[in-house]
């Protein structure tokens, strides 16, 4: 009953099982005889000197400020965003997605909240940056930073989730890891001011006004159509994010946020707002971000990104090391509201159990679930299934084509299955 | 009194909620005119300014072929041109000729973000050009056709009538198309293992092990946990400036995109005399024959910008 056997190097169900030999220790506990050989070994032998009595504790650490805007420690340099090589032919309208099996909680670290570009990274000054907000208002203005950063600000925890996230997996299972299926998603505290109430400072003319179009400050001048019901509710402009200025890659020194939208909603380096009576069909809601159906016709704005989740834990391309007791970890969301419950199964979806949702629950937000699971190292196949509060249930794979086919590229909220097989190897697979 | 005065205050405090604040300024016309360049399906936004077909083509062969290839077919970026009918197939062709609703998108995309590596460069007659130029590749306009702000409300896209917006997706109340059920115990008779990753595919990303390994921080270890990442440039000036003026959308350190690899350059140029002042002066007055038909426009890049980069490329390349 040893754990399978592996060789050095080989990856751990990290980031969480940082300290092996506790871990190995606990499970002993709490599985009674199973790995006990090895725990039993290990207390034995005792740590060695390099553990016991380590450099650090017999000398002086860095000063303070050796590094005035602290970063990651260096051990954890695998923490990155990655490409997907071959997805997209230049590095400017591109991708580099968040890599989810390394995160905690909810909120996604600034640094490696994925990244979508139309035309690159402006470096845009801020002090030459402005906000036009013009058409059907009264008034038409033009805002400083400096100016917006006056306003009364709320701040509020949403995701952003790119309307192609899970894009590559509409026909088969395609990439490998949980950061290539499920990274075009992040979550921040975003910080800024109710385009509500910047529309009302316009004048904006409540009876004729549609749509409002944002556009970006890039080379792109990347353009997309919002209606005004979403702009009057919860839609900000933002200039903070977890804490600080937005970071360039989300748009500094100015984006929108349209939460629970399709991530290109959310224009970065945002710096013309219109209002108008009609939609704009502009490229990035006609020739792009549109879904194709069987039969050759396409969704136009299809706006909502629906109920989603994933296990994080164990996910594709991680190694279960040990059996006995594992921590199932994954993410949900919905952007029509709150997650209301996930359910986890182990058996390909033949049987559920609820998980455990970590509070805080919001809207529009990531939502961490955890569940408890034993791992005998039989074949297992890992699914998550999200409820949101409207009773929406997230769908399978099967049910989504179903309805849309498979060459729909966007709004794939399908179920994921993750395989673990009987040497511990977890991949990502899809089940009928 | 006390009482008093802070009742006041919070009074005062509270009647400011909602109050117009009147920060910024008024947005002049002038600024307005500048910035809204938006066009929509209705023509509204269209500006004065006239291009044929043929004008187009001679702006298309300098400025665009080199990425949508000579007849708009090229798949490496976004294919233009082809495609018409496919939609419906089970193998789709997806371009802007046979996918797009209204031409005056197009217009307005050109206008706004084309070429990619100089967007809004082009004058408005050029964007004219440019679109009945695009829009003949695929049959769409014949070959004497003139675009104008009028005359391009009358072209017909081939797709004009292939979108919906009758779906749930665009309200948070809408109504969801899947239908699935909460089921908790004896939910399917079977499960089939349906699709995993092709044997072949299996190493595309690189090492799978390292988005889940601590590594040490050495360079070594940051490359294999980034496949496909850019070459780490920030340290390099001329790698680094050569990333930020966009060379690199078309040419690869190692691999050839549109245009050659920098090390092929590098090694067909490296030690002949003059080599860099023959670079520079290509990149700057554009040229083509030299690895291959794709012509490589102009490209706006100062003297000593582009000193540092062909040096980059000739002599530090490692």
């Amino acid at each position: 009953m040893a754990p399978p056997s592996r060789g050095v190097g080989r990856v751990q169900p990290a980031p969480e099982n940082v300290n092996r030999r506790a871990f190995m220790l606990r499970g002993a506990a709490l599985s009674g005889a199973l790995a006990v050989s090895s725990a039993v070994r290990a207390a034995d032998a005792g740590e060695d000197a390099a553990v016991m009595d380590p450099p650090w504790t017999r000398s002086l650490g860095a000063p303070v400020l050796a590094s005035p805007y602290g970063v990651p420690a260096r051990y954890e340099a695998s923490v990155v965003r990655r490409q997907s090589p071959g997805l997209t032919r230049t590095a400017q309208s591109s991708v580099a997605f968040t890599p989810l099996q390394n995160l905690f909680g909810i909120i996604t670290p600034s640094g490696v909240h994925f990244e979508r570009h139309h035309a690159g990274i402006p470096d845009v000054v801020p002090d030459r940056h402005r906000l036009m907000i013009h058409g059907l208002v009264r008034e038409p203005r033009m805002y400083t930073v400096e100016d917006l950063v006056r306003f009364p600000s709320v701040s509020r925890i949403h995701f952003i989730e790119c309307g192609a996230n899970t894009g590559m997996e509409w026909a088969n299972s395609a990439v490998p890891t949980v950061q290539y299926t499920h990274g075009m998603i992040a979550c921040s505290e975003w910080t800024g001011v109710p385009l509500s109430v910047l529309l009302d400072e316009a004048g904006v003319d409540r009876k004729r006004a549609r749509f409002v179009l944002a556009e970006g400050a890039d080379g792109a001048s990347l353009t997309r159509t919002v209606p005004i019901g979403m702009a009057l509710d919860d839609v900000l402009v933002v200039y903070g994010q977890n804490g600080e200025m937005l970071r360039p890659e989300q748009g500094y020194p100015l984006r929108l946020l349209v939460p629970g939208v399709q991530g290109v909603s959310s224009v970065k380096w945002l710096r013309r707002l219109e209002v108008g009576d009609k939609p704009w069909n502009t490229r990035e809601e006609s020739l792009h971000y549109v879904d194709l159906l069987p039969g050759g016709v396409h969704r136009q704005y299809t706006w909502i990104q629906e109920a989603k989740s994933v296990i994080t834990t164990p996910s594709g391309g991680q190694v279960l090391l040990d059996r006995g007791y594992h921590e199932i970890r994954g993410l949900a969301w919905s952007g029509r509201g709150r997650i209301r419950r996930v359910d986890v199964s182990a058996d390909g979806g033949r049987n559920w159990r609820t998980a455990v949702l970590q509070t805080p629950v919001l809207p529009k937000a990531l939502t961490r679930f955890r569940l408890d699971w034993t791992w005998n190292g039989a074949p297992a196949l890992l699914q998550s299934r999200a409820i949101d509060d409207t009773g929406y249930v997230q769908p399978s794979i099967r049910q989504l084509r179903e309805v849309r086919g498979t060459r729909s590229i966007y709004h794939n909220n399908a179920v994921q299955t993750w395989r673990v097989d009987p040497a511990g190897d977890v991949s990502n697979v899809q089940v009928a | 009194m006390l009482a008093l005065a802070v009742l006041a205050l919070s009074t005062a405090v509270q009647a400011d909620a909602g109050v117009h604040l009147g920060f910024g300024r008024s947005a002049t016309p002038a600024e307005i005119a500048q910035w809204d360049i938006d066009v929509r399906p209705d023509g509204t936004g269209l500006p004065e300014g006239r291009g044929s077909v043929a004008d187009g083509q001679g702006i298309y062969d300098t400025k665009c072929a080199s990425c949508h290839g000579t007849f708009g077919e090229s798949t490496d970026y976004i294919a233009i041109a082809g495609g018409v009918g496919t939609l419906g197939s089970d193998q789709p062709v997806r371009t802007t000729g046979s996918k797009l609703n209204y031409a005056t998108t197009l217009f307005d995309y050109i206008r706004r973000a084309m070429p990619f590596n100089a967007p809004k460069s082009l004058t408005n007659d050029e964007v004219y050009a440019l679109t009945a130029y695009v829009l003949n590749l695929s049959d769409i306009v014949p070959a004497d056709a003139v675009l104008d702000r009028r005359t391009i409300l009358d072209v017909k896209m081939p797709n004009r009538d292939g979108f919906t917006m009758r779906h749930g997706l665009s309200r948070v109340d809408g109504k969801p198309d899947t239908h699935a059920v909460a089921c908790m115990t004896n939910c399917a008779a079977t499960v089939r293992l349906a699709s995993e990753i092709p044997e072949y595919a299996r190493d595309s990303h690189g090492d799978l092990t390292a988005p889940t390994r601590r590594a040490i921080a050495t360079d070594s270890a940051a490359a294999a946990a980034s496949p496909g990442a850019a070459a780490k440039t920030a340290d390099v000036p001329g790698a680094d400036l050569a990333a930020r003026m966009g060379c690199t959308v078309c040419h690869g350190i190692d691999k050839a995109i549109v245009g050659p690899a920098f090390r092929d350059v590098a090694r067909r140029y490296r030690g002949k005399p003059a080599a860099a002042r023959m670079l520079i002066n290509k990149v700057q007055k554009g040229g083509s024959g030299s690895f291959g038909p794709v012509p490589m426009p102009p490209q706006a890049v100062s003297a000593k910008d582009l000193e540092t980069i062909v040096d980059w490329i000739l002599n530090r390349l490692q």
